[in-house]
């Protein structure tokens, strides 16, 4: 069987023989929020932003195959709950900067926040100390603004052909971890690479070109993020 | 970097025919003769076996037991679980640091001693313990301390000899409190496999099947179900593997069940391969229980000479299998099993997607089932007496018995084999309980029981459990518990996914104001909030489980939070005053208040 039907929030919506529940939605002009999946990559299933109900189970949409008949939930109000709280985490997890950060505007994760209506934090913010890496020539990489969504280390593998990141430790102290002894100057990184601009926050910068575009006009500004699978169709 | 550690580890990758699957018993050697894994060792294992440096750097820096730093000489790893705990770990712990002079997490200035705490090792029922070396010693006391560190430095093993024992290490008791039909009871060398070669292995299966036995490692899913499952799936090969990680804080059953009757479980695993078609099969042997390895190999020894592993095994033409065991390395997750598959594949153990599930998708993408320790037995048992006599055992639901590890405030601590059906109340009579507080079945990631409840009975129809069972009494401070057991999930947290990662972090320091009598009623609410955000969105079971403690006594304990928290209104996370007395200092005066 080539064509599946699911559906979605009510809808009927045809998936592809070996498409997951992301693929299908996209295509279909159905947002499911995320944050660690890109189009160009494997999925990771990280982040859990994702997460849709699947005959009444949480799956993670990016990375779970459709299959006939599947009944799924995306947009309600319990999982819009959940996933605020995860983008929440992840705020207080790192140490985030939005207001000076040069990502701002293009940033996902902030984007993200900002289409949950996230206002304040309501959970203990960690403060754990980081060191930033500013060794490279053309990029730094500032782990107090990393999700551990593993787009780097994929890009860099599956894109770049150069495993320059990867990933270190478990639990709470798991990190980016490079491809080297010695810092990020030490690694095959060149500016060029996919690696070096695809993180979705302020985390992997490539440097000299953050206030190019001044604040305002920058691809968040304009509206709010998701609006371009939605518009698609 | 040295040369001849360059060429000691060119030929322990030798050793493993080069192969990067086997990175896990390569980082255990190089880590055994070298001392640690140092950044010049990862990066000569890389080289050696042509990948990243970041990969191997991936896999090592996940494990416990693989040091990246130079330790001592000599290692101790004391066990800061909270049944130990309960036993006077903290005094033992000061004993050695008294003793060294050092804190925990250090070694001594003549690198001969690390000292370090590891989760619970599967010791619960012999409290206080710590491996020195690797070896499991148990039930310590301050006054044993200076003797240890004495025989640690002279270089002779710490051994107490006082203690009679069938089991290979001296130091460790079996306590086979109560021994079982199916998995305690004499069995025949060879009896279980005999009966599965006289079938075809779909017979096999359906015995099993009609059996209704189901997985004693906590999830209790069908066996039948999951070995046609994996018989089915189309592969090059296929792998029966054996959990044997058993990791859940005050589980140690399978310790037991290795040492009293391996042979059951070796049977059951031959019969698992027959059923499956399978060639190999792996044992995944937690680093704790390493002092079982030689024992276990010396069993599997015998058994190729009785022809009951090898070629044309009972003389059945075609009938080949054999089994080889894998050590893990210190990391709980490595229980749950596709991240056990990672793990035996030389990779960090972190969950895999699901589906596809091991069965059609597993060791090295082959058909895998993996089953627990006592699953297996149950398996040999049932081809050797049938499938009837094992349905009478037990519950319409749950049939069979299970093996139970007691520990924490009862007389007779250790392993029960009881029918599956028991009432809480009839476990705890047999133990030898005081009127306790709570009962936690199934470990950390099962559910804190109060008294109301323990009419309850222990079987997958009502609260199952893959054999931990703790009795808290009426001293304990149940909310300190609840701490210990988020920390542990916390620190056995793969990172993969952010719920369980950065959730577990949180909630432990939102349960750390509640515990410090800062918190409010508002407080709790968001508790249990974010408690069933990580079990909702987490990606495996670790997280699903990782907020069952404060959940679980959220629901039977209230009364004890309720305690804590004084006040319906808002409470900042921080202490105002304590947050800007350095300012003030600096400014020579108290901040301007806005007037009312
Ligand atoms: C965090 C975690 C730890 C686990 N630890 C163990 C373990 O130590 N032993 C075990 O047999 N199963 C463990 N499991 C369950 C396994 O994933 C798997 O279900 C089991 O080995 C299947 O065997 P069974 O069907 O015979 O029970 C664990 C699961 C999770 C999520």
């Amino acid at each position: 069987m080539d064509k599946i039907a699911i559906i979605i929030d009510g809808k009927e919506v045809e998936a592809k023989a070996g498409q997951t529940i992301m693929e299908t939605a996209i295509a279909a002009g159905i947002y499911i929020p995320h944050l660690c999946y890109q189009e160009e990559l494997a999925p990771g299933g990280h982040c859990r932003v994702c997460t849709v109900l699947v005959n009444g189970r949480p799956q993670s949409s990016c990375t779970h195959p459709a299959a006939e008949g599947m009944v799924i939930d995306n947009d309600t109000p319990e999982l819009l709950e959940e996933r605020r709280r995860i983008i929440e985490m992840l705020f207080v997890e790192g140490n985030h900067i939005c207001p000076f950060c040069e990502k701002q505007g293009n940033c996902e994760l902030q984007a993200l926040a900002y289409r949950f209506g996230m206002i304040v934090p309501t959970l203990p913010y960690l403060h754990r100390k980081i060191e930033v890496d500013a060794t490279h020539p053309d990029v730094f990489i500032d782990r107090n603004r990393c999700v551990l969504c593993g787009r780097c280390i994929r890009a860099s593998r599956d894109v770049d052909g150069k495993n320059v990141f990867g990933f270190e430790g478990r639990g709470p102290q798991k990190s980016i971890a490079l491809n080297t002894k010695g810092a990020l100057s030490d690694t095959q990184l060149d500016a060029a690479d996919k690696a070096a601009s695809i993180c979705p926050t302020g985390s992997i910068v490539v440097k000299r070109v953050g206030y190019a575009i001044p604040y305002g006009k920058r691809k968040f500004d304009k509206e709010p993020i998701g609006s371009e699978i939605e518009k698609a169709k | 970097m040295a040369k001849d550690q360059s060429s000691t580890i060119k030929e322990i990758i030798t050793e493993f025919g080069n192969d990067r699957h086997r990175l896990m018993d390569i980082a255990l050697k190089v880590q055994s003769q070298l001392g640690y894994i140092s950044e010049d060792n990862m990066e000569a294992i890389a080289q050696t076996l042509g990948i990243p440096l970041v990969e191997v750097r991936d896999m090592v820096s996940f494990y416990s037991f693989l040091p990246r730093e130079k330790e001592g000489k000599n290692v101790i790893h004391l066990c800061n679980a909270v049944v130990e705990k309960m036993h006077g770990m903290d005094l033992v712990a000061k004993a050695f640091e008294k003793n060294l002079d050092i804190p925990f997490g250090s070694t001594t200035e003549d690198k001969k001693i690390t000292l370090k705490y590891t989760p619970c090792m599967g010791m619960s029922d012999q409290p206080p313990s710590a491996l020195i070396n690797c070896i499991p010693v148990t039930k310590i006391c301050p006054e044993d301390v200076p003797g240890i560190i004495e025989d640690i430095i002279k270089g002779s093993k710490y051994s107490c000899e006082k203690r009679a024992s069938s089991i290979p290490a001296a130091q460790v008791e079996t306590n086979l409190m109560k021994e079982g039909e199916v998995i305690f009871s004499p069995m025949e060398r060879g009896a279980a496999v005999r009966s599965a070669a006289i079938r075809t292995p779909d017979e096999v299966i359906d015995e099993i099947t009609s059996s209704g036995l189901r997985g004693r490692g906590g999830a209790g899913f069908p066996t039948g179900m999951k070995w046609g499952f994996c018989r089915k799936a189309k592969g090059d090969d296929h792998y029966i593997i054996c959990n044997a990680d058993e990791g859940e804080p005050g589980t140690f059953k399978d310790r037991v069940i290795l040492t009293e009757a391996p042979d059951l479980l070796f049977e059951g695993m031959t019969v698992a391969g027959y059923a499956l078609g399978a060639k190999e099969g792996l044992l995944y042997l937690r680093g704790e229980y390493a002092y079982l390895l030689g024992y276990l190999e010396q069993i599997l020894e015998s058994r190729r000479h009785l022809g009951l592993l090898g070629k044309n095994i009972v003389a059945k033409e075609g009938f080949d299998f054999d089994i080889r065991i894998q050590l893990g390395a210190g990391a709980y997750i490595c229980g749950e099993e596709s991240s056990l598959i990672e793990s035996l594949e030389g990779k960090r153990g972190a969950p895999r997607h699901r589906p596809p599930f091991p069965v059609t998708d597993g060791y090295m993408h082959q058909p895998t089932s993996v089953n627990n320790v006592e699953t297996l037995c149950c398996a040999a048992r049932v081809l050797e007496k049938g499938a009837d006599w094992f349905k009478q055992l037990g519950t319409k639901d749950s049939t069979g018995t299970k093996a139970l590890s007691v520990s924490g405030d009862c007389k007779h601590p250790g392993v029960y084999e009881i029918e599956l059906g028991i009432a809480i109340n009839d476990l705890l009579e047999m133990v030898g309980t005081d009127h306790p507080q709570a009962v936690q079945i199934g470990g950390p990631s099962g559910n804190c029981v109060a008294p109301k409840d323990f009419g309850r009975k222990i079987c997958f129809e009502d609260i199952a459990t893959g054999g931990s069972v703790i009795v808290f009494g009426k001293k304990r401070n149940l909310l300190e518990i609840v701490k210990e057991f988020t920390e542990f999930f916390n620190d056995e947290s793969c990172g993969w996914c952010t719920p369980c990662r950065a959730g577990t972090t949180i909630i432990l320091k939102m349960l750390d104001k509640i515990l410090e009598g800062r918190g409010s009623m508002q407080d709790l609410e968001m508790l249990k909030k974010v408690g069933n955000t990580i079990k909702t969105m987490s990606r495996c079971g670790l997280g699903q489980s990782a907020a069952n403690p404060i959940l679980t006594t959220l629901q039977n304990f209230r009364n004890l939070y309720e305690d804590l928290c004084k006040t319906d209104e808002y409470i900042p996370p921080f202490d105002y005053e304590k947050a800007i007395s350095v300012g003030v200092e600096i400014a020579g005066r108290d901040p301007v208040e806005e007037e009312e």
